[in-house]
């Protein structure tokens, strides 16, 4: 029962899953092709033969509902077609690239902020009201107030400019190079997910299943990460949805400010430079990762809270 | 502090004239609010918060007039100088020679605007959304509320950037851009709220007088709904303000001339090791701005809504 | 040597408003094999009484006096060794059966983890003991429903599980806080039946929290009836039932629906309600409901104890009786 609760609430949600992809392809493809003037109009010069050979190439000659069920066959078989500027590169070519990149220092940074927030929340839950919790909690809402782009570059002047500890930015896969941006990616995530556990916590621990569990005589300790720890994060994963999509907006600027070839990149400079195919590619396909991993935060706290397996297996 | 025996006594003279018949109107409503105006006056934070907010703007509207530089003068004889009293350049100057204190003043000018015009234009949407799919509830909530949940899923950011890429850089687009993309939660709040509402005492007084429904939203839905929206615009305000500091910071918000404290930053970023003085100080306005608006906002919400806060 | 022996036993609770005193100097003694009620309206202090002694108060609540279980002081002992007193010597059940149980753990987990940390049960041991237990507070097919979670348990069968884990280390005191207040009314028979038959067959002492004096009548040997943080008479069922001392206590008697009465009006409730804890009246706590005050009663009774044992705090009686203290 408990895995079959499990396996109708996934098909049910990866149902709800299309209709959200189809509006957000949808959406993004309009927008791009209502702009004004043609993603070749910057080049002025070109002579009006090569101009319609160029169009005749992107199909842009074809009437707009015509183009659109095209690029919509063309993403469905994941083909997210040529870039504009990156003249011998396609998208996909572009996000294979990048993508590797950014999941890294994104899950890397997820992780962290997972580990530490919830940690920091229970830690002050626990202390509820004293110096420490007031202090913590002060310093969290700084995490979260504070811009990831202007964490980053103090931290390059902190770190890498005056002490010279770490890489100033760059990219080689080496763990150095990772641990500033992890690290910038991280900060407002863990702020949020500690305020977030700490309220939860402070409900849980008033709870009569805590008093319960105290009554039975087992050790605080095993009473808070038994009984209390569950219902205490069952928010945060929930939060983890928005997460995931507040990681790869900031991943685009910490791209940026330490010069990662990431997918964020490439997206920032497709928007400078108007390549048409690769913003709406990476927004596309950011899209489908956000929407499939806020489906699997779905089917986590599913499988986390026992009332919904059993209200869905009913 | 007044010995107990002598206030006690002064109390009942010193009372406002009009607040008898003023609680006999409205009971409820007085005590509501005063009790949370004062509950807000005993949280700390939020009181600083709210005088640091208060000077803040004040020197954002005033501040630039007062300076004797203008915004976009150059002075030659001090590109990159530092912080200095003798200068007049207390904040010192970028690398082409423009103060930076009268510089970060007018970025905040666009920053506040932004955070105060996009927020309302998010206000109108997502009030007049969550209002109507909470009044009307059933089917029409049903799809409504689907809707809002599948453009949850959509990455916002990009999709306010692929406006941006779209039409160009213009402050209005900004505005309704970022406002549109961040109706959401204002639209969910207001809808729950809204549900509760709908089954009151009043409001069911009303629809059994022959109110029409528009009548009842105006009239008696949305003026309930005030303490929830009050505390959404203030937690969306530093929200919005943050997202137009990161467009502007990806060389995507405003543009040259105007400036706002995303692009300060963004400039400062660039000289950081030469002149530090450019990034810190617009980073510095920034972040407090936000920081204050979040503990307002968190405040208010405590102060509204006491069960929340143990 | 009583097993459990409470004196002075004061709590209290600093609040916006300012301090509560909600259980004012109680004292009362608890001996092994006996089933002790302790009845009074809701807001009297039974709960807390309990919970201090249990250390489950809230962070704003605080206690003083002593609470000794077998000679040695609960109130004083570190949280370790308190650890090792509850679950295991003293068990509770809480009056809400539906938020009682954590939601988010099986029934089994929630069992087998008192056994398996008092008394070093394996895995298998633990699970066949709960699942005796379980039978034992008549869960059918208690097999298959250990691996089940509380929501799919009703009120009546999750309050049944609670007991099941109150009884797992064969406590020697068992604490029922209102165990059927939360259930229906068939139901809270049936449990409170449960609780006396399983007492009788584990010869453990039962502390039973009540306000329905009519539903205590059947199990217990011995009644406190508090009201405003005191006890105002203690005695055994027969004294309490036959001749209560107290008008409170046949106030509350009055109240209790009998079979042998069959008009409606001489069923009585006590009018008024309990004193706010914050303003209690000069004198007697009562006085402002009692239809039996005089003059004498704006002074406050002290508490007199009768060659029987049982005490009662009035200026009723008082001559039958001995005055214990002020």
């Amino acid at each position: 029962m408990k895995q079959a609760g499990v396996f109708r609430h996934a098909a049910v949600r990866l149902l709800g899953l299309i209709p959200t992809l189809l509006v957000l392809i949808t959406i993004a493809f309009f927008l791009i092709r209502i702009a004004p003037g043609g993603p070749f109009d910057a080049e002025k010069v070109l002579p009006p033969e090569i101009r319609a050979n160029l169009d005749a190439n992107y199909h842009l000659d074809e009437p707009l509902l015509q183009q659109y069920f095209r690029y919509l066959g063309q993403i469905v078989t994941g083909d997210f077609g040529p870039s504009f500027q990156y003249k011998d590169w396609t998208v996909n070519e572009l996000i294979a690239r990048g993508f590797p990149v950014s999941a890294t220092i994104g899950g890397l940074a997820m992780a962290l902020a997972f580990v530490l927030g919830t940690l920091i929340g229970t830690f002050a839950a626990l202390k509820q009201n004293s110096v420490i919790d007031y202090s913590v909690m002060g310093v969290a809402m700084l995490g979260i107030s504070i811009p990831n782009f202007v964490v980053a570059p103090l931290l390059i002047l902190g770190t890498a400019v005056y002490a010279g500890w770490l890489p100033a930015g760059g990219w080689d896969w080496s763990w150095q190079r990772m641990v500033l941006p992890v690290v910038t990616l991280a900060l407002p995530v863990v702020a949020y997910i500690a305020r977030l556990t700490r309220g939860s916590m402070i409900e849980v621990l008033h709870s009569n299943y805590i008093r319960t569990a105290r009554a039975k005589g087992l050790p605080e300790r095993q009473v808070i990460r038994r009984h209390a720890f569950k219902p205490a994060i069952l928010p945060v994963i929930s939060y983890m949805g928005p997460a995931t999509a507040a990681l790869i907006t900031g991943s685009v600027v910490i791209e940026r400010i330490y010069s990662i070839p990431g997918l964020g990149s490439y997206f920032v400079q497709g928007a400078l430079n108007r390549d048409y195919t690769l913003v709406l590619g990476v927004v596309i396909f950011y899209g489908i990762v956000i929407v499939v991993l806020n489906f699997i935060v779905d089917l986590l706290y599913a499988w986390l809270n026992p009332r919904i397996r059993y209200d869905e297996a009913q | 502090m007044k010995p107990e025996a002598e206030t006690k006594g002064l109390d009942l003279t010193v009372e406002d004239p009009f607040a008898e018949v003023f609680v006999e109107k409205d009971v409820r409503g007085r005590s509501l609010w005063l009790d949370a105006w004062q509950r807000m006056l005993k949280n700390k934070a939020a009181v600083v918060s709210g005088v640091i907010m208060l000077v803040m703007v004040l020197m954002v509207i005033f501040g630039p007039m007062l300076l004797p530089w203008e915004p976009d003068y150059t002075d030659w004889d001090n590109t990159a100088s530092p912080p200095s009293m003798e200068t007049r350049h207390w904040f010192g100057t970028d690398a082409v020679g423009r103060d930076i204190l009268v510089r970060t003043l007018e970025g905040g000018r666009i920053s506040l605007l932004v955070g105060l015009v996009a927020t309302l234009v998010s206000l109108v949407i997502g009030v007049s959304y969550g209002a109507v799919a909470g009044y009307y509830g059933g089917m029409t909530d049903r799809v409504m509320m689907r809707v809002v949940d599948i453009i949850y899923a959509l990455p916002f950011m990009f999709f306010v950037i692929l406006l941006m890429v779209v039409f160009g850089r213009n402050i209005v687009l900004i505005f309704v851009a970022i406002g549109a993309v961040n109706w959401l939660d204002m639209a969910r709040i207001v809808r729950g709220q809204t549900l509760s509402l709908k089954n009151t005492e009043f409001v069911e007084a009303a629809r059994a007088c022959g109110v029409d429904h528009r009548a009842i939203i105006l009239r008696h839905i949305i003026p309930n709904l005030l303490g929830v929206v009050m505390v959404y615009v203030t937690l969306t305000i530093p929200q919005v303000i943050l997202v137009e500091s990161f467009l502007s910071f990806l060389g995507l918000g405003v543009q040259e001339p105007m400036s706002s404290w995303g692009a300060l930053v963004n400039d400062g970023a660039q000289d950081m090791e030469s002149a530090p003085w450019t990034l810190v100080f617009p980073a510095a306005f920034l972040t407090v701005t936000l920081y204050c608006f979040n503990y307002i906002g968190d405040g208010m919400r405590d102060a509204l809504d006491p069960k929340d806060h143990l | 040597m009583p097993l459990l022996s409470i004196s002075n036993l004061e709590v209290e609770f600093e609040t916006a408003e300012g301090v509560v005193k909600a259980v004012n100097g109680m004292t009362f003694d608890v001996f092994e094999g006996e089933t002790l009620a302790i009845v009074g309206e809701s807001g009297a202090g039974k709960s807390q009484l309990v919970l201090s002694f249990m250390g489950l108060l809230a962070e704003n609540g605080s206690v003083s006096g002593e609470a000794k279980f077998r000679g040695e002081d609960l109130l004083q002992m570190k949280p370790r060794e308190l650890n090792r007193i509850r679950g295991r010597h003293i068990a509770m059940i809480f009056q809400d059966p539906m938020t009682s149980l954590n939601p988010f753990l099986s029934i089994e987990k929630q069992m087998t983890e008192v056994v398996r940390h008092h008394q070093g049960l394996s895995r298998e041991e633990a699970r066949a003991h709960a699942v005796e237990m379980l039978r034992a507070v008549r869960i059918p097919d208690p097999e298959e429903r250990i691996k089940q979670y509380p929501h799919e348990y009703s009120g009546g069968m999750r309050q049944r599980v609670m007991i099941a884990i109150g009884l797992l280390c064969a406590p020697e005191l068992l604490i029922a806080d209102e165990p059927s207040t939360a259930l229906d009314v068939t139901v809270q028979a049936q449990i409170t039946e449960l609780v006396g038959e399983l007492r009788k067959k584990t010869k453990m002492a039962l502390v039973l929290i009540t306000h329905d004096l009519a539903a205590v009548a059947e199990i217990s040997d011995r009644i406190i009836v508090m009201y405003a943080g005191e006890a105002v008479e203690t005695g055994t069922v027969d004294e309490i039932f036959y001749s209560p001392q107290h008008p409170y206590t046949r106030g509350l008697i009055a109240s209790v629906p009998r079979l042998d009465r069959i008009s409606d009006d001489e069923l009585q409730a006590i009018p008024g309600n309990p004193p706010n804890l914050l303003e209690l009246p000069i004198g007697c706590n009562f006085r402002d409901r009692c239809s039996e005050a005089t003059e004498q009663c704006l002074e406050r009774p002290p508490v007199w104890r009768a060659t029987s044992g049982r005490t009662s705090r009035c200026f009723q009686g008082i001559e039958g009786g001995e005055i214990v203290n002020e």
